[in-house]
């Protein structure tokens, strides 16, 4: 629903980060989205294919890498995928496991020609 | 070809004007609450409640937030405290930005608490930090008890949630222990309270919650000074 002005932030990125480049071209920009970020992929993708259409922009491609909700096991330590929502260890059953990732929403890497 | 890493929050904009906000509440011992919910789960009903029980020496002040119209500050402005709407025109959420430039003309030294009710939905909001202590959640009986599953993105990051509209369980299918359990599966210690507006039932506890985080708010503060 709100992925449109998603794509606008991370085009103001990649202008923040072309502004101190003028020698490059930036081609691709690599966003990381976390399964706890309520963002839509397609929609934002779809997005930032409407927004860069026909400026100066165009050709900048936006990569998405999805990256599933995490927990780490406060006693074990053992790291597990959550699915289904059951926040329980898979090796001990110990329910004291917190979330390392899935929350993110962050730029991992642009892609620059010289 | 040659590839940077830029390891940026995307709403990195946003993030910068609501760890200002944080701060400035934190320098003013202010304790500033968001709350969200899906449309008509009951926030400005809980505000109207909240606000005639606050005690009349506490400085409390309210941004409330909608696409259009200024009906509910109108509601909320009979208590006698400062509210402003804030009218996104087509804006799903709220954002620091919009908070900041309506804060300009209210003092923070002049306030305990603020209250903001962001736009009905139980998406957007949650991506947008506006440099609140604390998110808190609403979920009203006439919804489905799988909300929590359904939207998990706010459940996970608000602290509180509150069970609104308890005073209908009789005439709805509602589960209340359903959604409960729903919504620790999401947030294991996430705290709990069923209100209803209607009855009063369980409004001495959120009153309650929030003066004890207020007092902590102030307590910082101190340690601060």
């Amino acid at each position: 629903m709100h992925e449109l002005g998603i794509a606008s932030s991370i085009l103001e990125c990649v202008q923040a980060e072309a502004a101190k480049r003028p020698n490059n071209r930036i081609t691709k920009v690599g966003v990381k989205i976390g399964e706890l970020a309520a963002v839509d992929c397609d929609a934002l993708q779809f997005g930032f294919e409407v927004l860069v259409k026909d400026t100066e922009w165009e050709p900048l491609a936006l990569e998405l890498e999805y990256v599933p909700r995490m927990q780490r096991c406060s006693k074990c330590a053992y790291d597990f995928r959550m699915t289904e929502f059951d926040p329980s260890c898979p090796l001990c059953g110990d329910f004291s496991t917190r979330c390392i990732s899935g929350e993110e929403l962050d730029i991992a890497y642009m892609e620059v020609e010289e | 070809m040659n590839r940077i890493a830029v390891e940026k929050k995307v709403l990195n904009e946003n993030q910068i004007l609501a760890e200002a906000l944080r701060e400035r509440y934190r320098q003013n011992g202010v304790l500033c609450v968001n709350l969200i919910s899906a449309p008509g789960s009951g926030k400005t009903a809980l505000l109207e409640r909240t606000l005639e029980r606050m005690d009349k020496s506490t400085r409390v002040a309210v941004l409330t937030g909608d696409l259009q119209t200024e009906n509910d500050a109108i509601r909320l402005a009979k208590f006698g405290f400062p509210v402003k709407q804030i009218t996104t025109g087509g804006t799903c959420h709220l954002d620091a930005k919009m908070i900041g430039r309506h804060l300009e003309d209210w003092k923070l030294e002049d306030l305990d608490l603020l209250i903001v009710e962001n736009v009905g939905n139980l998406v957007c909001p949650s991506s947008y930090d506006l440099g609140e202590d604390a998110k808190i959640v609403l979920l009203s009986t006439t919804e489905g008890e799988d909300k929590p599953l359904k939207y998990p993105s706010i459940f996970f990051k608000s602290e509180l949630m509150l069970l609104t509209k308890i005073d209908l369980l009789p005439y709805v299918p509602f589960k209340a222990e359903v959604a409960r359990e729903n919504a620790r599966r999401i947030h294991p210690d996430m705290e709990i309270i069923d209100v209803s507006s209607t009855t009063g039932e369980g409004l001495d506890r959120w009153m309650e919650w929030l003066k004890a985080r207020q007092e902590k708010a102030k307590a910082k503060l101190q340690v601060s000074k």
